[in-house]
C-alpha cells in the first residue's frame, strides 16, 4: 500500500515538474516569439519615427516658430505663422492654382484611361504591342517628361507651334502667357501620368470576369452598352481608387513646375509643394513653410479620409 | 448584317487605337528621332521630323558635356540599395503581422497604415534639417536611408503573405525549423512574384524621384540622373538636341525595365493595390 501510495505520489510530483518545466518552456517561446515579432518590425519602426514621426512632429514645432536662415529656430511665434499664411495672397492663389490643376488633369487623366484600357482589353490580335505603348509612359520621370515638353513648347521653334501653323493656328505662348501656362503644365501632366493610370484601368478590367460581360452580350447589349452597364460599376472601385490616388498626386506635384516655370508667370503656375519649396529653401522661412506643408498634410488626410468612408460604404453595400 | 459589322467594328477599335498612340508616341519618338540628328539639321527652320541620317554624335556630346555615366551610375546605386533594403525590411514586418505572435499586433499595423497618409512632402523640412546636421548632405546614405521603410510594400506583401498555404508553416513547424528559418527559406522563396512587383515599383519611384536629391545633392559626383538631366538645359550651347539626346539616354534604361517588368507590374498591381 505504502509503495504504491509512494509510487503515486511520485508520479503527480513528477507530472507536476514536467508540467511546470513544459509551462516555463511554452513561456520562454511565446516570450522568444514575442521578441522576434518586435525584431521583425524594428527596422521599419526605427525609420518611420526617425523620418516620418519625429520629422512630423517637428513641422508642428517648427510651425509656431520663427526660424534663421539655417534653420535654428529664432522665437517663438505662437500661430503667428498661420495667421500670416491665411490673410496672404499667395496661400490662396497656391491653393487655388492647385485646385484648377487637380480639375484640369484628373478627369480627363482618368477618362484616358478608361479609353485606352478598354480599347486594349478587347481580344483582338496585336493588343499586346498596344498594351507597352500606352504602359510607356511609365518610365518617364518627371525631369524627363518636363524637358521633352519644354523643348516642344518652345514659342518659335517647338515642334507645337509649328504644326499649329501648319494648320494655319498662330503661335501660343504655351509656358509664358499666364493664362496658358497651366493649361500646359497639365496637358504634359496628364500625358506623364497617362501610363500609371492606363495600367491601373487595365488590371481593374483584368480582374473582372468575363463570363458576366459575356452574358450581357448574349443577352443582346451591344460592346458600348454592355461596358457601361455591366464593366463600369464593377470597375468602379478601381476608378474610385484611381480618383483619389491621382488627386492626392496632384496635389503634390513639384517636379514640372520646377522645371517648366518656376511657379510663373504672375504665379499662375504656382502650386501647394511649389509654394512650400519657395517658402522653405529659397526665402529660408521653415516656419511658415512647416506651417504651409501641416495644411497640405490636412488636405490630403481630409482626402484619404473620404476614401475609407466610401470603401467602407462599398463593403457594407455588398 | 453580322457579318459586316464586326469587321467595321475591328477596324474602327484599330484606327482609334493608332490615333490615340501616335498622339502617345509622338514626344517619345521625337526624343529618340531629334537625338539621331546633327545640331545643325536640329536648328533648322522649319524644323524636320526626321533625321538625314544616322548620326550619333549629339548622344556622344551630351557625355562629353554633362557626366551623364556617373549620374546614371548614382542612380542606379542608390535606386537598387532603396529597393534591396525596402523588400526587404518591409518582408521582414510583413512576416510578423503574418506568421508571428506578438501582443499589439493590431495597434501596430494600423500604425504602419497610417504612415501611408503622411505624403513625403509634409516632412521634408525636418528631414532635410536632420540629414544636414548628420553631414548626410551629398551622401548616399543620405539619398537612401530615409526611404528604406514603406508601409505600401508591408501592405502589399502582407496581403500575399496571407494567401500562402497555411499548411507549409505548421509542417515546417513540426520539422522543428524556426521563424528565421521558415521567412528565409519558404516565405520568401515563394513570395518571389509579389517581390518582384513591390521591387519594380520601387525601383522605377526611386530612379524617378526628383524633390529629394534636388535639395540633398551638389556637387557633380552625386547629382542623380533625373537632376543631372534638367542642369543640360543650362549648359552654355547652341542645339536643343543634345538636350533631347540626353533625355534619350536616360530614357533608355527605364524603358527597358519596362519592357522586363511591365508583366510584373500589372500583376503585382491587381494583387494588391486594387483588390486589396
Amino acid at each position: 500500500m505504502d509503495m504504491q501510495e509512494g509510487k503515486l505520489t511520485l508520479a503527480v510530483q513528477r507530472s507536476h515538474s514536467s508540467h511546470a518545466v513544459s509551462r516555463l518552456l511554452a513561456k520562454t517561446i511565446r516570450w522568444r516569439e514575442n521578441a522576434l515579432g518586435y525584431l521583425f518590425l524594428a527596422p521599419s519602426l526605427v525609420l518611420f519615427t526617425l523620418f516620418l514621426f519625429y520629422p512630423l512632429l517637428k513641422s508642428v514645432y517648427l510651425s509656431f516658430q520663427l526660424t534663421d536662415p539655417r534653420g535654428r529656430v529664432a522665437a517663438y511665434v505662437g500661430l503667428d505663422n498661420y495667421t500670416q499664411l491665411f490673410s496672404s495672397d499667395m496661400f490662396w492663389n497656391s491653393l487655388a492654382v492647385t485646385g484648377l490643376f487637380t480639375l484640369y488633369t484628373v478627369p480627363v487623366g482618368i477618362v484616358l484611361g478608361i479609353v485606352t484600357a478598354a480599347l486594349t482589353h478587347i481580344k483582338l490580335p496585336g493588343m499586346r504591342i498596344f498594351q507597352f505603348m500606352f504602359a510607356m509612359p511609365l518610365a518617364l520621370s518627371v525631369s524627363t517628361a518636363a524637358v521633352i515638353w519644354m523643348i516642344l513648347f518652345h514659342p518659335s521653334l517647338g515642334m507645337l507651334n509649328y504644326i499649329l501653323s501648319l494648320l494655319g493656328v498662330s503661335p501660343i505662348q504655351w509656358l509664358t502667357n499666364p493664362s496658358t501656362a497651366l493649361l500646359s503644365i497639365s496637358m504634359m501632366t496628364i500625358w506623364m501620368q497617362s501610363g500609371f493610370n492606363y495600367i491601373i484601368v487595365l488590371s481593374g478590367l483584368q480582374s473582372i470576369s468575363d463570363d458576366m460581360v459575356e452574358s450581357a452580350k448574349i443577352d443582346g447589349a451591344g460592346p458600348v452598352r454592355a461596358f457601361m452597364q455591366i464593366v463600369l460599376p464593377l470597375l468602379s472601385p478601381t476608378l474610385f481608387f484611381l480618383a483619389v490616388i491621382s488627386i492626392i498626386g496632384a496635389f503634390q506635384s513639384f517636379g514640372q513646375i520646377h522645371l517648366l516655370t518656376k511657379g510663373g508667370p504672375a504665379g499662375s503656375t504656382e502650386v501647394f509643394v511649389y509654394s512650400i519649396y519657395k517658402e522653405a529653401f529659397i526665402n529660408y522661412q521653415f516656419g511658415t513653410g512647416s506651417a504651409l506643408s501641416l495644411v497640405l498634410f490636412a488636405i490630403i488626410l481630409i482626402l484619404t479620409l473620404i476614401q475609407f468612408v466610401f470603401v467602407e460604404k462599398k463593403v457594407h453595400y455588398q | 448584317m453580322i457579318g459586316i459589322t464586326p469587321f467595321i467594328r475591328r477596324s474602327m477599335v484599330y484606327l482609334l487605337l493608332s490615333l490615340l498612340s501616335i498622339a502617345m508616341l509622338f514626344p517619345f519618338i521625337y526624343t529618340f528621332l531629334q537625338s539621331l540628328m546633327t545640331p545643325e539639321q536640329s536648328s533648322q527652320f522649319p524644323p524636320s521630323f526626321f533625321p538625314k541620317s544616322f548620326y550619333l554624335g549629339s548622344i556622344s556630346n551630351v557625355f562629353e558635356l554633362i557626366p551623364v555615366g556617373t549620374f546614371i551610375g548614382n542612380s542606379f546605386l542608390i535606386s537598387t540599395i532603396i529597393m534591396v533594403g525596402q523588400v526587404f525590411i518591409a518582408s521582414m514586418a510583413a512576416y510578423a503581422f503574418v506568421y508571428i505572435r506578438f501582443p499589439g499586433k493590431k495597434y501596430w499595423f494600423s500604425l504602419f497604415l497610417s504612415t501611408m497618409m503622411i505624403p513625403w512632402e509634409v516632412t521634408i523640412i525636418p528631414n532635410y534639417l536632420t540629414v544636414k546636421s548628420w553631414g548626410w548632405l551629398d551622401s548616399y546614405q543620405g539619398l537612401t536611408i530615409p526611404f528604406l521603410a514603406s508601409a505600401f510594400g508591408v501592405f502589399l506583401l502582407r496581403q500575399y503573405f496571407l494567401q500562402l498555404p497555411r499548411e507549409l508553416f505548421e509542417a515546417a513547424k513540426i520539422d522543428g525549423s524556426g521563424h528565421i528559418r521558415h521567412f528565409l527559406v519558404i516565405v520568401l522563396p515563394l513570395s518571389r512574384p509579389a517581390i518582384a512587383s513591390l521591387s519594380v515599383y520601387v525601383f522605377l519611384n526611386s530612379w524617378n524621384m526628383y524633390l529629394w536629391p534636388l535639395l540633398t545633392t551638389n556637387s557633380d559626383k552625386m547629382r542623380t540622373v533625373q537632376i543631372g538631366i534638367s542642369m543640360l538645359q543650362f549648359e552654355e550651347f547652341t542645339s536643343w538636341n543634345i538636350v533631347l539626346a540626353g533625355v534619350a539616354v536616360v530614357l533608355l534604361p527605364s524603358l527597358l525595365l519596362l519592357v522586363l517588368g511591365l508583366k510584373q507590374l500589372v500583376r503585382g498591381i491587381t494583387a494588391g493595390a486594387v483588390k486589396g
